[in-house]
């Protein structure tokens, strides 16, 4: 291939027109992003006369920030949502990375039927199931319950189940691909089952796990669908579920709006950034959850 | 030796019975519960059932006759159709291109990823926007480029833009997602193919003809079936962007409308039955989408 290239001039037509096409979509990728955070910063007179120039003089002003602080709570919304999130990734780590070993490491009769059972699982649509959990939970009391984090609870047991079957796949078959020599030299110095999984397969799972940690944890932070079902108490909103009402509350206060959504959009972008490669890889293995 | 260290069934349960307990009651459970609600009539979310329907299949029935459910439905087939096109197509296209270039491939991933991780319901709110009526991006620029008269704005939100202002926000974010994986399935294919076809004059084009795209057959596959069955599941950007059907009752998705008819309409044994159609629907759909994109083996 080095051979080849070494023909072509470096700058050919074609390459100018290929990055010229790159680079267009990823300006739609890119700047409706920039036209939301220049405008949080401008003046609502402005936005709608001339959203395209920067916010500087006298279109410059702080004050979409500041009603979005005085009429949103920003902060218990990011506390809410992000411990659902947390608890649905340590709960679905915790069960999934059992199972999963179990599942690879144990022979025993009616493993096939089990197997099944967890995959055809994965086909339940969220729809088809999330009336009944209602109910269920409803008749148990958790849901709307006066106390903030049992009605955060009840949102969270339903994300776990949601997610269990596929971490389960995903880190059965990681695991599975472990070298057992490791488990056999652990369990001849004496280490019981529970130690051999704590010490050997989480420690050298552990890539797996931060892929399904990842896909679970932005799985749940996103499910605005769930949130919308359970989460009915002003104390219990989510960032997602502050974000979907905003709409109506701010009217035409379009300063405001893009203020929000740069409040909330900023955090996942820091994080993105920083994590980018896990993510891409966790979000694209949480494909085969179809 | 293996045998030894797991022979002893004991720790099994305690690995096994917590996840077992949780998809039993949080899938399982449901899930049956589901299909009897759909014969059973209940009005409030939270309230015991009243009884049976009379007939039982009522709710059946009412599918089929209902004219929204059947908008519902059209525009369900529409968001599966045009992510084919318009999803993995532009993913197609740009993930052949970023394969010709040495330079800025990872920001070029990165960038076009980046939507993705995005919720939803920020982006439902910046395209809303985006769209505005009054003053937003899409009619600013059309007036600055004198495309558009300035005291004639577009309501890319009335009910002839409805739809295409719905669709292309969806497919837009996705798109990213299918350039990764196609992206990863192009990585795979060998250099020296491309050598040995370049060395027999082969152009640009028939390389992409008769090397990429068989190659990357099964990957696009997987594609188009993961585009089909995500479609259905698509609530959150359209939920946010057009509430409750809006404009009359015209940008309805089977997830939206059945939302509708448990919280909002209280029709909660009628909004089982549409989950279950749904159901239905994704079990047909994908098992027809990978009938026909059947992976071959090379």
């Amino acid at each position: 291939m080095t051979a080849l290239s070494k023909r072509k001039s470096p700058v050919s037509v074609s390459k100018i027109i290929v990055y010229l096409v790159l680079i267009v979509w990823s300006l739609t990728t890119i700047y409706p992003f920039i036209w939301v955070i220049m405008n949080s910063f401008k003046k609502n007179a402005y936005i709608q006369q001339s959203s395209f120039t920067m916010p500087v003089g006298k279109r410059f002003t702080m004050q979409n920030f500041q009603t979005a602080f005085e009429r949103i709570d920003i902060g218990s919304a990011y506390l809410n949502s992000l411990l659902i999130s947390i608890a649905v990734t340590i709960l679905v780590i915790l069960l999934a990375g059992l199972s999963a070993f179990a599942l690879a490491r144990y022979q025993f009769r009616g493993k096939k039927i089990l197997e099944s059972l967890i995959v055809a699982s994965m086909m339940f649509p969220v729809f088809a199931t999330i009336i009944p959990v209602f109910r269920m939970e409803y008749r148990w009391g958790i849901v709307n319950n006066d106390n903030n984090l049992i009605s955060l609870l009840s949102v969270i047991l339903p994300q776990v189940a949601g997610n269990l079957s596929f971490a389960i796949i995903v880190l059965r078959g990681y695991i599975q691909g472990l070298p057992i020599e490791l488990e056999e030299s652990a369990f001849l110095e004496g280490c019981n089952v529970v130690q051999i999984f704590t010490k050997i397969i989480l420690p050298v799972a552990k890539p797996s796990f931060a892929t399904v940690s990842i896909f679970t944890f932005l799985w749940s932070y996103n499910d605005l669908f769930t949130q919308m079902f359970f989460l009915d108490r002003p104390g219990t909103r989510t960032i997602t579920l502050l974000l979907s009402q905003i709409t109506s509350q701010a009217g035409t206060n379009y300063g405001f709006m893009n203020a929000s959504v740069i409040l909330v959009v900023i955090p996942v972008l820091i994080i993105y950034i920083l994590l980018q490669k896990n993510i891409i890889k966790g979000m694209t293995i949480g494909a085969v959850k179809g | 030796m293996n045998a030894m260290i797991y022979r002893k069934k004991g720790a099994l349960f305690l690995f096994l019975i917590p996840s077992l307990i949780f998809m039993a009651v949080f899938l399982y459970y449901p899930f049956v519960m589901n299909i009897i609600n759909s014969f059973l009539h209940i009005t409030a979310l939270g309230d015991k059932a009243l009884g049976v329907n009379q007939p039982w299949y009522e709710n059946y029935v009412k599918l089929f006759q209902d004219t929204l459910m059947g908008v519902a439905l059209k525009n369900t087939f529409l968001m599966m159709l045009l992510p084919i096109v318009f999803q993995v197509g532009i993913a197609l296209v740009l993930a052949l291109l970023v394969d010709n270039i040495r330079f800025g491939t990872q920001f070029f991933r990165t960038a076009f990823f980046f939507p993705i991780v995005i919720s939803a319901s920020a982006l439902g709110l910046m395209f809303n926007l985006v769209f505005l009526y009054d003053g937003g991006m899409i009619n600013q620029l059309l007036q600055a480029l004198h495309l558009q008269q300035a005291n004639l704005p577009v309501d890319w939100k009335d009910k002839s833009h409805a739809l295409a202002t719905m669709f292309i926000p969806v497919c837009w974010q996705y798109v990213g997602f299918y350039f990764v994986i196609l992206a990863t399935g192009l990585n795979n294919i060998s250099q020296e193919l491309y050598e040995a076809a370049e060395i027999d004059g082969a152009t640009k084009m028939q390389c992409i003809g008769h090397i990429t795209l068989p190659l990357l057959r099964n990957t696009l596959c997987t594609c188009l079936v993961l585009a089909i069955t995500g479609a259905l599941k698509v609530f959150d950007l359209p939920w946010v962007m057009f509430p409750s059907g809006m404009p009359m009752d015209t940008t309805w998705l089977t997830g939206t409308y059945m939302y509708q008819q448990a919280w909002k309409l209280g029709d909660v044994d009628y909004s089982s039955t549409i989950a279950i159609e749904f159901v239905v629907l994704v079990v047909v759909l994908s098992q027809a989408a990978s009938r026909v994109f059947k992976e071959k083996e090379y």
